[in-house]
């Protein structure tokens, strides 16, 4: 395999850059939030000023530490959905692919049957069952969401098993006599990497956004901080229709940012699964600087050299 | 034909699993939400409603599980979904009522989205690398704003702030009466305009995206370069592009259903609006385990639905499907 080098897409560059930003800011978010979210005694609906950057909300509460602090309980609840939807769908996906036959039939039936079930509503049913206690644990909430949105992850990774499996060097590990466990995760586990981190992504994604959504529709705990229990509070006491964008805005913001970010990422890679997404994709700069036609041409690959290595050939 | 037998065959099974765990889950739980509801009712609403509810959901009958399954299942394929503790109605009549607000919403909205969405996909593929390909991480971003938010920022904007259009509801309550005549159908279109357009607003990236990707790999196709060399006009080549680059598109679309139904319950909350979502959202705020039960069978067997008629469609679109009969 290659040696890892820093990706040179700038989609790419910047996901990562907005991913880690996200990350920092999980792990520093308490510590560097100016006030308690919850203290009530600021001046109410204030807009932003120096002394609250965010402003405040109905109640007097200073909106930026409310979203400083929220990161975390999102991020965390999102990551260990992602994280244990991914292995599940590993474990689907990679032993319903390579196995084959009656296993993969009912391993197929089960994802798509889990694909087809609309996951939201699942969510919220299998949330209101849940005890009121355990609504504010991340572990039980990331299960469940987990639980909700594997499928679609076990089912690309199958398509990508079943296609490496009649490979050759599969082959040739099966002859030398490999033990199966160790075909499944040596030889055909670092083939799937690429499709099992856009999967990742995917699933992460998706955490972010039926985590905020239950959040946002009240369902889960409403006085545990995170963007969607924000976005509640804004929603129930009517801020956007009294104008305070600085309330409704920032959470909203954030979600999305999040998601680009994941989404950026997950081009990058969908560029290196595929490359002739690529292959037009030459930025438009590139293509003057070198003297190809201004718009790809069909059916033409263009073969470009940088300015300096065509100087030196 | 196999093949759509096989993917009805597969939504028989997804409808009987959302059944069953409809069934196990409120016996299985741990915790017992069913007992807890039942101690706070007591006292509130009629003995009767209390015998209903137990009778439902199995509670002190000291039957085997199995056999509540049998009577759960044969209640079900006589349409009784159970009553709903708020609204002392029966669900299935509950649902009834509400059901076509959502349909006609959210459907409007999937229909225009898609065309509107794959239209530009196709154009954006297209034109590769010009400078249209700046619009993608917009539409990316677009794409990962949340339904409610850009719901909010609509009304924000349209309708608290500009008065474009109507802040929420689904009908002017004060001036109209329902019922078939124009003042009514009107309103209601009015009404419903600006939820459409956060969703197809927030949900037509994704179509776009997916379809230029699809467009980028398919001019690279031989039978793309075919035509060009055969002369075509451009635009000719670009619709026998489009055509073949369509179908992945179509058979997201089943996958996409889903997605779009549990997106779209939130509109009617942002918005106000009548429907299913509301309903849902109320229920579990009521703890209406019944009602809840009843939506969650009914969005089920609503999006499997359309889930096959997405699939029919794809079937009548790609031949091959027809003669190998496997699917893809």
């Amino acid at each position: 395999m290659k040696h890892l080098q820093l990706p040179k897409s700038l989609k790419v560059r910047i996901g990562l850059a907005g991913l880690g930003m996200f990350i920092l800011l999980t792990i520093i978010g308490p510590w560097i939030a100016p006030y308690d979210p919850n203290y009530t005694g600021f001046a109410q609906n204030a807009s932003p000023s120096w002394n609250h950057l965010l402003g405040t909300t109905i109640q007097g509460q200073d909106v930026l530490s409310q979203l400083l602090i929220g990161c975390r309980s999102t991020m965390v609840v999102s990551f260990i959905a992602g994280f244990l939807a991914t292995i599940i769908s590993i474990v689907i996906g990679v032993a319903s692919g390579y196995v084959g036959g009656k296993a993969d039939e009912g391993l197929s039936v089960l994802s798509n049957v889990f694909l087809a079930i609309p996951g939201l509503p699942l969510l919220i049913v299998l949330n209101s069952y849940l005890p009121a206690g355990q609504q504010t644990n991340p572990l039980v909430i990331g299960s469940v969401i987990a639980l909700t949105g594997w499928a679609w992850g076990a089912r690309v990774l199958r398509a990508q098993t079943l296609s490496l499996r009649d490979r050759d060097f599969v082959e040739a590990a099966r002859i030398i006599g490999e033990k199966r466990v160790r075909i499944m995760f040596g030889e055909i586990g670092p083939n799937l990497l690429p499709i099992l981190t856009s999967s990742l992504l995917f699933t992460i994604l998706y955490a972010v956004g039926v985590y905020t959504t239950l959040a946002f529709l009240g369902l889960t705990n409403v006085s545990t901080w995170n963007w969607g229990t924000m976005l509640y509070w804004a929603q129930s006491n009517n801020a956007g229709l009294a104008g305070e964008w600085w309330w409704v805005g920032p959470p909203g913001i954030m979600i999305a940012l999040i998601g680009t970010s994941l989404a950026l990422i997950n081009f990058g890679i969908d560029e290196f699964i595929n490359p002739r997404l690529r292959a037009g994709g030459v930025s438009a700069k590139l293509r003057r600087a070198s003297g190809a036609p201004r718009r790809p041409r069909l059916g033409l690959t263009p073969v470009l050299h940088k300015s300096t290595e065509a100087g030196s050939r | 034909m196999k093949l759509l037998l096989r993917r009805l065959g597969l939504y028989l099974i997804t409808a009987w699993v959302a059944i069953t765990a409809n069934f196990l889950l409120p016996r299985l739980m741990p915790g017992n939400p069913i007992e807890q509801l039942i101690a706070k009712l007591q006292g509130r609403v009629t003995p009767q409603m209390i015998r209903a509810i137990k009778l439902q959901f199995g509670q002190g009958l000291n039957q085997p599980l199995i056999v509540q399954y049998g009577h759960y299942m044969s209640g079900l394929f006589h349409g009784q979904l159970g009553e709903s503790i708020t609204l002392s109605q029966p669900v299935s009549q509950v649902l009834g009522g509400e059901i076509w607000w959502t349909i006609g919403l959210i459907g409007t909205a999937a229909v225009l989205s898609f065309l509107i969405g794959t239209t530009l996909g196709v154009i954006f593929g297209w034109r590769r690398g010009s400078r249209l390909d700046a619009v993608i991480p917009g539409a990316t971003f677009l794409q990962s704003l949340p339904y409610y938010f850009l719901g909010t920022l609509l009304i924000m904007f349209f309708a608290a702030k500009m008065h474009w259009f109507p802040i929420e509801g689904a009908y002017d309550t004060g001036a109209q009466t329902p019922g078939w005549n124009w003042g009514y159908i009107l309103s209601v279109l009015r009404y419903s305009q600006l939820p459409i357009i956060s969703i197809v607003l927030s949900s037509l990236a994704g179509w776009m995206l997916g379809m230029r990707n699809m467009m980028v790999t398919t001019i690279s196709e031989d039978f793309v370069l075919m035509a060009v060399a055969k002369g075509l006009p451009r635009r000719k080549v670009m619709w026998h592009a489009a055509r073949n680059a369509v179908l992945p598109s179509v058979a997201n679309l089943a996958l996409t259903i889903g997605f779009l139904v549990s997106g779209s319950l939130l509109v009617e909350q942002v918005f106000n609006y009548p429907g299913v979502g509301n309903l849902l959202v109320n229920a579990v705020g009521n703890e209406d385990y019944p009602l809840l039960q009843g939506i969650f069978l009914l969005v089920t067997f609503t999006v499997l639905g359309a889930n096959f008629l997405a699939d029919a469609l794809y079937y009548l679109l790609d031949p091959r499907t027809r003669v190998s009969g496997q699917s893809q």
